[in-house]
């Protein structure tokens, strides 16, 4: 299940309509991704989030889709907020349930991990001294690759 | 028409969320992904170093590359490398 949305999110509830949909699955991993208050380049007030609305769903539902065929995974969760937010706010939740927990950190890790690099998502700092547009990271790009075996890393 | 939109840095570089460029059957040859993307710096010549090799882009919503064909009605955009999560 995947939801863009400008609201925060309570993990409990979440973690909950997850278990719903997971059954007896005997493992949930989930990552929260939230605004650090510290940049490359100083403080950090706020983040503002632009996405591509339309192709960032169906971006992320592919992304679960391919996560499901890697691992047998009885839920998976993703909620993305975007707009502006403040230093500290949620900005991600991505949740897996599976029989087991190596699976279910893989999974998880898996997915954080190419929805970083390809949901058309962009990030916007806000900092005392103005506001900048981020770049992608090289780090990420590493991240997201090397779940692929016969990926060209750089 | 083509609907072009542009988003983050991108659309606040050329100071445009979207345009909408012609692309009847008398255009000649057939549009591309990179063919409008030349003809956007031909109209524009200060957009050439923005629309750079380095954007990613999108046609009716799938990821597409530069030799994407293109039709009349199709949605087509440009953006910078992703940095959501």
């Amino acid at each position: 299940m995947v939801v863009v949305q400008q609201g925060d999110f309570d993990v409990g509830q979440q973690y909950r309509r997850l278990c719903e949909q997971a059954g007896e699955a005997g493992a949930v991993v989930f990552f929260v991704g939230r605004v650090r208050g510290q940049g490359a380049d100083g403080v950090v007030r706020a983040l503002e989030l632009e996405h591509y609305p339309g192709l960032c769903e169906r971006q992320l539902q592919s992304l679960i889709d391919e996560t499901r065929r890697r691992w047998a995974c009885q839920a998976v969760r993703v909620i993305h907020r975007v707009g502006r937010l403040a230093a500290g706010e949620q900005i991600v939740f991505v949740a897996v349930a599976t029989g087991h927990r190596a699976e279910a950190f893989q999974a998880a890790h898996f997915l954080i991990d190419q929805l970083k690099t390809r949901a058309p998502f962009w990030k916007k700092e806000h900092g005392p001294d103005g506001a900048r547009w981020l770049d992608a990271g090289a780090n990420d790009a590493r991240a997201a690759g090397r779940w692929y075996a016969d990926a060209v890393v750089l | 028409m083509i609907r072009v939109r542009f988003f983050a840095r991108l659309r606040e570089a050329l100071d445009c969320d979207y345009l909408d460029v012609d692309a009847g059957a008398r255009v000649s040859p057939p549009l591309s992904v990179a063919t409008l993307r030349g003809r956007l710096t031909r109209q524009y010549p200060h957009w050439a170093g923005h629309l750079d090799g380095r954007l990613l882009c999108a046609v009716n919503q799938h990821m597409a590359c530069s030799d994407t064909p293109l039709a009349d009605g199709d949605e087509v955009a440009f953006f910078p490398p992703v940095t959501g999560g």
